[in-house]
């Protein structure tokens, strides 16, 4: 047998870089990421652009399965309805702890519906309520089945697909063009002027090239953070992470690194799913009505010891409905008092149901056929988009009607659409209802809804900060919005001639660094993993997960950092920082997982940095500071915390500054 | 639970146009070993188990067996999609077997038509999406206290 110090993987890196290419492309717009943001934005942008206009999507993976709900979905979570857009501005404020963008919210309120009604029309299956017209459509008034106030249940394993077709179909209607399995990597500052985006590069995952994008404007929209906190698991568990494991932070450490605003950062969101599997809970709280219990079969939400936790963190804890992180909070409270494990009681719940329709009336027969529809639909709600949590069912032998299934709180993730709000600070709508402080002046002194700090930069999804709750038909509709600025951005420059500062053989050189680092040092040992001179992705993620986990707050210290511990972090933050610079990849795939890594370091170190910031613990239960155990409610006026913490990195000076910025109510 | 390929059954796709898990798997997983003409998973500790690459292979020859490290063995799910439904097989370590059969889409793969009938953009400085028209698109908060 050979020493192990070859390279293993299928699609070997061209260490000689006078082998690889570069392709050069020139659009006025570009759309980085292939999720539902970047989806909705290739579906709408044709319709705006100046005639005559080159646009081209992006994606490090295939258009039709990528993204967040790249296995599909078994609900819509965002459909406004019946309800106003200032209702859906006081639930997401509510769950957010108050310190959120209400400009943005409201915004995307107004618009998403329109969005769910095109899924429906491109042939998403959306349940109707029984005893009402099934062939109905949404927008002819057909009723759906809601879960609870937002949201609404699909027959959605194919709901990417159709999204993915539609954009698709926008792109090729429209003469643009897709690229698909290009990884872009970095951002590219403008030669001439200051402060405006200039192109992108990245490189294949399929051949040995490097792909120079030049363009007037860029949509950003890569998803969240993944695979930043030290799993639960252990080995290959770790594939099982709860949001997408390819989500790299890539928007963010993008977005920042060429000068970006970032708006609070320090939130994460730490969901309770289903222990190890992972599968989705709010169809269980939601349409089948369950409750969870401790270790003792107590309902501990309803305790006075639970209630008196609630009341530390007034007035969000005494809201009607208790925000998700101090739901955790609860749950983590019973854990610690030693009355784990917490369960969700499905057992009970399907037998409530059967148990109500005999109480009606129905026949042996008739209570069969309506068991095999409810057993259906909570088999469905895995199937469609957890099917990892099905086979750890059936691993088990768990039959929810006989047995409930422990509920436990995940690593923490890194997103700005479904429960959290990290990401960019970008310009809200140019209305006369949106304060000052919430819009962006772009160089001409005009204001593009969905913009960056960076001229000509945008992004949506999980890259718009202090506005979640979007979930998937949000983050379609905010790509929608983004799209139309970006169009009127590209009309409004019609001279710019996008000139990145840096030569194309510089950025092949730093795009390849971790192959040619490899290949000039592998053989000096008999092992590829084990050599002093440089470190493997693998290795170097495992690190940060470790490091994050002890002194960044993960789940084995139960969330819990201060800031001594934030300290230790932030040294071996840069540690690894320095480290990275000497990241190895024999192939293709490793490469692609080393810019992960780069893009996922300076992600936690944001992260951390707000954390380390903000003196206080705004959400207990995804994260606590010791040193500061309440949420404070006074605003920045005042000394308080009642703000956003917004951060910037300055791409001349290598400096990171994080400040306060003034929140506004806009809804009463 | 990462994917795996049955030699038996995988062919490389050597009739198609591509690989077709390799084309599909969202986290870049799924390869093509060109000597041997089959497929396998290069990173298994690094499979979301979204089933794409199950779904879509052309010879059913790709399944998932659970996670070593917290699925007790035995267990099994596998989904048979069509173009209008998926039906699933759910066998649990104890020999029981479930199926379930889902509707996926309304219409016909292949046949959305984004602006067809659909009006074309209209004041590009105003905040309307392009198939919407004044009403709830246009609100603002006031129109609600």
């Amino acid at each position: 047998m050979a020493l192990p110090n070859k390279p293993t993987c299928e699609l070997l890196a061209e260490p000689d870089l006078s082998k690889v290419p570069v392709q050069e492309f020139e659009y006025d717009a570009l759309i980085v990421g292939g999720g539902m943001a970047a989806c909705g934005t290739a579906f709408e942008i044709g319709r705006w652009m100046p005639a005559g206009s080159k646009v081209c999507l992006v994606d490090k993976a295939s258009l039709e399965r990528s993204g967040a709900v790249a296995q599909g979905l078994s609900a819509i979570n965002t459909y406004i309805g019946e309800n106003t857009p200032s209702d859906y501005v006081r639930m997401v404020r509510n769950d957010l702890m108050g310190v959120v963008r209400e400009d943005l919210i409201f915004d995307l309120g107004r618009h998403v519906d329109d969005s769910v009604h095109l899924f429906e029309e491109w042939g998403l299956p959306i349940w109707k309520k029984h005893g009402t017209d099934q062939s109905k459509k949404l927008v002819e008034g057909g009723e759906p089945v809601r879960t609870g106030k937002w949201q609404i249940m699909i027959n959605g394993e194919s709901y990417k697909c159709i999204v993915a077709e539609a954009a698709k179909a926008a792109l090729t209607e429209m003469g643009y063009d897709l690229h698909e399995r290009i990884f872009i990597v970095k951002l590219l500052l403008d030669a001439n002027k200051p402060n405006t985006i200039a192109g992108a590069v990245g490189f294949s995952v399929r051949e040995n090239k490097v792909c120079i994008y030049k363009a007037k404007t860029i949509m950003v929209a890569c998803g969240g953070a993944v695979n930043i906190f030290r799993p639960r698991t252990t080995d290959e568990g770790k594939g099982r992470a709860w949001y997408p494991i390819w989500n790299a932070g890539s928007t963010y450490t993008m977005c920042m690194q060429v000068g970006a605003e970032l708006t609070m950062m320090e939130n994460r969101f730490t969901p309770s799913r289903f222990k190890d599997g992972y599968g989705p809970v709010g169809a269980w709280f939601l349409l089948f009505k369950a409750t969870v219990t401790n270790g003792r079969g107590e309902n501990y939400i309803k305790s006075e010891a639970a209630k008196a936790e609630l009341a530390k963190y007034a007035p969000y804890g005494l809201a009607p409905v208790t925000p998700t992180c101090l739901r955790n909070h609860l749950m983590l409270f019973e854990m610690k008092e030693g009355r784990g494990p917490v369960f969700m009681d499905t057992a009970a719940a399907l037998n409530a149901f059967l148990e109500a329709k005999k109480a009606e009336g129905m026949d042996e027969k008739a209570i069969k056929k309506y068991w095999k529809e409810l057993e259906s639909e909570a088999w469905e709600d895995f199937l469609d988009m957890s099917v990892g949590q099905a086979g750890l069912w059936a691993s088990m032998n768990i039959e929810p009607e006989k047995v409930g299934s422990e509920i436990m709180p995940t690593e923490p993730y890194m997103l700005g659409s479904h429960s959290g709000c990290c990401g960019i600070w970008v310009s809200g709508p140019d209305e006369d209802w949106v304060p000052d402080d919430y819009k962006i002046k772009a160089d001409n002194g005009k204001v593009y809804n969905r913009m960056t700090t960076v001229n000509g930069l945008f992004t949506a999804g999980d890259g718009v900060g202090a506005s979640g709750h979007k979930f998937s038909s949000g983050s379609h509709a905010e790509g929608r919005i983004a799209a139309k600025s970006m169009a009127r951005y590209v009309r409004d420059h019609a001279d710019f001639k996008p000139t990145p500062k840096q030569s194309a053989d510089e950025l092949k050189a730093e795009i390849y660094k971790p192959v040619t680092t490899y290949y000039e040092h592998y053989q000096k040992t008999t092992h590829e993993m084990v050599n002093p001179n440089y470190i493997k992705p693998r290795h170097l993620s495992e690190r940060l997960m470790k490091y994050t986990d002890e002194y960044g707050g993960g789940w084995s210290p139960y969330y819990m950092t201060n800031g001594k511990l934030l300290e230790i972090a932030m040294r071996h933050l840069q540690w690894m920082r320095e480290d990275s610079e000497k990241l190895a990849a024999a192939g293709l795939h490793e490469l692609l997982r080393a810019w992960e890594n780069f893009h996922r370091i300076w992600t936690v170190e944001s992260h951390l940095r707000h954390i380390q910031f903000r003196e206080e613990s705004r959400y207990p239960g995804f994260y606590y500071r010791g040193d500061f155990p309440q949420a404070d409610t006074k605003p920045m006026e005042e000394g308080g915390w009642f703000c956003f913490v917004n951060s910037k990195y300055d791409p001349e000076k290598g400096e990171w500054s994080v400040f306060k910025r003034k929140l506004h109510q806009i809804i009463a | 639970m990462p994917s795996f390929v049955n030699p038996e059954k995988c062919d490389g796709c050597k009739g198609g146009e591509k690989t077709a898990c390799m084309y599909i798997c969202p986290n870049d997983l799924m390869v093509l070993n060109p000597d041997a003409m089959r497929a396998y998973n290069q990173e298994p500790d690094q499979c979301w188990e979204c089933y794409s690459c199950v779904k879509i292979c052309p010879q059913g020859a790709i399944e998932v067996r659970h996670y070593a490290d917290i699925a007790p063995m035995g267990g099994y799910v596998q989904p048979m999609r069509g173009t209008d439904s998926i039906m699933w097989t759910i066998k649990f370590r104890n020999g029981n077997t479930k199926r379930f059969k889902f509707p996926i889409r309304t219409t016909p793969e292949g046949s959305i038509k984004p602006y067809a009938g659909k009006p074309a953009g209209g004041n590009l400085d105003d905040e309307l999406l392009f198939t919407e028209s004044a009403g709830r698109a246009t609100c603002k908060p006031a129109d609600f206290s």
